[in-house]
């Protein structure tokens, strides 16, 4: 079933003199026609500026369409009764933890979400206490989110997404700012509510790394869609991502270079455990 | 220029029954001209350990020595150690704020005292070496494109003159040929232009490819301090402090154990593609 779908999408920016008259428009997607199945793992790649960003926020209503639709659950995000109910449905993590809580406690953060559309304190409790199990940060529920690390705080602001309910979760560079085993984390955490709880996943990231488990791979370049496949059929194109200013994980990339030098190697290697029963096949 | 960190411990709250030490003892010494990386998890003590180098925070104890004078001393010209310990703070561009280019870059030699022909010399030269040509000077620094403003904003530290450059995550948020970019100008500074770079980074990879040196901090102490290579020999220790290797060594890790002849201190995909190559040629 399609749970986000996007009919010929087309944003512009509005540019603004010094004296705030309209100058003119910048085009940031452009016509863009994309539908995601529900309970997906899409992650969407493409350099600085190439319009992933302006995509991820008009799937929660955060933009609306110069022209074309975009649908999420069946709502339109253009008709203004709907967009609670996109909202609800679809949550946003950004890159920076730090803007994204409100609460000085863990739990009060968490409960912020819910608390703003009328969630009764006794189903709250629960709530709170069933986001807070799902990130795996139920120990710090009295804590200040000021003393958690960078991954810790994500992983706030995902419990605090969680106690909303929603069915799409939708992630604009949540690793950006995390170190590896703050990456780790986060990435795990999303992977299991993807699997265990079948909630849509729309990934951006410049980490490569992080598309080799993804159900769909796209790739945006000037604001249109120009890559959509598997993993595997995405990063087999090592030079095509190269153009696009992207580029491969490193075991693709050796096992590419080892290719190109006549090492009989399958495509699109993604892992290093199928690199290394390739290369042991072949000593 | 020569800077020393003499056994420096710092302590947040001293007065509690158990002081919380952010860095403990740890002493090293960046020689001039060094390519160094500093990486560890969030929490290890990088940042306070940046901090002390240009004399921003004090030590609780231990000395800063800078060509063996302690900087803390009373009377110690801190400002002019300010000038010479270029401090690149995380999202740099978030610190832009001029109405074109080349005022931004100036702002620094400017508030150093320098007349108006040498503000813009320095700016110029600044400028051009982080790979920018004349046409932006005169830009505003909200038009240019995320790793641009990056490159502005470490133009403004360069300004200054600095003998040693501190990057606190300078390709957070950009695009794989933005990092590159942004690299590839740090290691011609330090090349070409003999300036000490300290790299803080969560990519094992870049240090690996790009450092001299790796300073490995965790929980406040400063465990390794070697070369990238005897550095990343260490898998399972590392592991065990929430760090990575760079995929491509810990390919060639799995490798060896798996009978490969090929050394264990391999650092980018180009030298293990020809390791790998060897092997190949010779079964």
């Amino acid at each position: 079933m399609k749970i986000i779908d996007i009919l010929h999408l087309i944003h512009e920016y509005k540019v603004y003199d010094d004296d705030e008259q309209e100058v003119g428009s910048v085009r940031a997607l452009n016509d863009v026609t994309l539908s995601l199945e529900e309970g997906s793992f899409v992650v969407v790649l493409g350099h600085n500026g190439c319009g992933k960003s302006t995509l991820a926020k008009h799937l929660n209503a955060l933009l609306l369409p110069t022209e074309g639709m975009v649908y999420v659950c069946g709502n339109n995000t253009q008709e203004e009764d709907d967009i609670w109910k996109i909202r609800k449905n679809a949550g946003m993590i950004f890159q920076n933890p730090d803007n994204q809580i409100v609460g000085n406690v863990v739990e009060e953060d968490v409960a912020f979400g819910p608390e703003n559309i009328g969630v009764p304190t006794e189903k709250m409790v629960k709530r709170v206490t069933e986001a807070l199990k799902k990130v795996g940060m139920e120990a710090y529920r009295l804590n200040s989110p000021n003393q958690l690390s960078g991954g810790q705080k994500q992983r706030i602001g995902i419990a605090g997404m969680l106690a909303m309910r929603p069915k799409v979760i939708l992630m604009d560079e949540p690793t950006a700012m995390l170190d590896p085993s703050g990456r780790k984390d986060v990435l795990n955490i999303v992977h299991e509510l993807n699997k265990k709880e079948g909630m849509t996943v729309v990934l951006i990231t410049h980490y490569m790394e992080e598309a080799v488990d993804a159900d769909r791979v796209i790739v945006m370049d000037g604001g249109e869609i120009k890559m959509d496949g598997t993993p595997r059929e995405i990063f087999s194109r090592v030079d095509e991502l190269k153009n696009y200013r992207l580029t491969v994980p490193q075991v693709t990339e050796l096992a590419w270079e080892l290719k190109k030098e006549g090492v009989d190697l399958p495509d699109g290697i993604l892992t290093k455990e199928e690199l290394v029963e390739a290369l042991c096949s072949l000593h | 220029m020569q800077l020393t960190l003499k056994s420096v411990s710092y302590v947040y709250n001293s007065d509690a029954v158990e002081p919380r030490y952010a860095v403990k003892d740890v002493s090293f010494t960046l020689n001039k001209g060094e390519f160094v990386g500093l990486i560890g998890h969030t929490g290890s003590g990088k940042s306070t350990l940046v901090q002390f180098l240009d004399g921003l925070l004090k030590p609780t104890s231990g000395q800063v020595l800078c060509d063996g004078e302690d900087i803390f001393e009373k009377g110690y010209p801190l400002r002019e150690l300010r000038k010479k310990v270029g401090l690149v703070f995380q999202y740099p561009e978030h610190q832009l704020f001029e109405s074109d280019i080349l005022k931004d870059v100036c702002f620094g030699p400017k508030n150093m005292g320098c007349s108006q022909e040498e503000q813009l010399e320095r700016a110029k030269k600044a400028i051009a070496l982080v790979g920018l040509d004349e046409s932006y000077y005169t830009k505003s620094p909200f038009d240019l494109s995320g790793g641009e403003k990056r490159r502005v904003a470490i133009a403004g530290i360069l300004a200054m003159g600095p003998d040693i450059l501190v990057l606190d995550e300078p390709t957070a948020g950009l695009d794989p040929a933005g990092r590159d970019e942004i690299l590839d100008q740090v290691e011609r500074l330090n090349k070409e232009e003999g300036i000490g770079v300290v790299l803080v980074s969560h990519s094992m990879e870049d240090v690996a490819e790009r450092t001299d040196r790796i300073l490995v901090m965790s929980g406040g102490v400063l465990q390794y301090d070697d070369t990238p290579r005897n550095v990343f020999r260490h898998r399972e220790e590392l592991a065990a402090l929430g760090l990575d290797i760079p995929q491509v060594t810990d390919i060639c890790h799995t490798l060896r154990d798996k009978g490969f002849d090929i050394p264990e201190d391999i650092l980018t995909v180009a030298e293990a593609k020809e390791e790998i190559l060897k092997v190949l040629k010779k079964s």
